[in-house]
């Protein structure tokens, strides 16, 4: 025993997936065996939803599934059981699918991060923005409002459509610091329009 | 609501308060199978709505899970 505590909600086919991911060797090894035929089945459900060569498809669906399959074991121990193991593990290798599959649609793409001067995005923008008005509250607030920070972020999130996590990678930073600064940004710009109209 | 007006909230993101990425994904499973039961997946996971509406990268795994998740009829 690890002196792990029991999960007091976990069902008992969930328990069995715990109870064998951490028995002895010979149990455990054929235990990781059918987690990573679960993965792998989960990393290529993601990625058959997305236009990938079928060679392309295998290769990202078996890195997927090895990357997940190493982030669920570590991380076992915080499974609480508020849904069933099977859909907990499923997630890690829906995420992984997904961050592999942007990262290569973008990986021969350019990811502008230069602090630009809005009326230069006007195009891009006139073509999401219809309301001319708007737009000039977007541009003002953008220009007068907000950190050279926040209009890079807010620029290739919300306006080039460049996913969050190629931006991450970009940026060397997480996911959730860049949605927390697009968080922001939108909330500035919400409260320039609300005022405004 | 007008398509213009839409892609002003998705320019503008959700107004009502919601989680990040990190919380996003960490209760993305509960939120998915609660929503399969028929139960009340909003008051169990407040602010998940918001967030898969402002994150389109958070909203494409749900939707995945989702489905993968969804036993065929």
């Amino acid at each position: 025993m690890t002196g792990v505590l029991r999960e007091p909600l976990v069902d008992p086919d969930s328990r069995a997936w715990l109870d064998a991911l951490r028995g002895a060797p010979a149990v455990r090894e054929r235990a990781v065996a059918r987690l990573h035929a679960l993965l792998l089945r989960a990393a290529r459900f993601e990625l058959t939803r997305r236009d990938l060569p079928p060679a392309e498809l295998d290769d990202l669906a078996t890195q997927a599934a090895d990357d997940a399959l190493v982030a669920v074991l570590a991380k076992l121990d915080t499974f609480r059981g508020r849904s069933r193991f099977t859909t907990w593990a499923y997630k890690f290798a829906i995420l992984e699918a997904a961050v592999l599959s942007r990262r290569r649609a973008w990986r021969d793409r350019e990811v502008r991060l230069d602090d630009r001067e809005w009326s230069a995005l006007q195009p891009t923008a006139q073509e999401v923005l219809e309301d001319a008005e708007v737009l000039a509250i977007v541009r003002d607030t953008l220009r007068d409002r907000m950190t050279a920070h926040q209009r890079r972020v807010f620029t290739a999130l919300a306006l080039d459509g460049v996913p969050i996590d190629v931006l991450a990678e970009r940026m060397a930073c997480t996911r959730g610091a860049l949605y927390k600064t697009l968080h922001d940004a939108r909330r500035k710009l919400r409260a320039a329009v609300e005022e405004a109209t | 609501m007008t398509p213009e007006r839409e892609t002003l909230r998705g320019l503008l993101g959700p107004a009502e308060p919601e989680i990040g990425c990190e919380e996003c994904f960490e209760l993305v499973d509960e939120y998915v199978e609660a929503e399969l039961a028929g139960r009340d997946a909003d008051g169990r996971v407040p602010g998940m709505r918001a967030h898969l509406e402002g994150c389109p990268a958070c909203r494409e795994e749900y939707e995945s899970l989702r489905a993968l998740t969804d036993p065929p009829d």
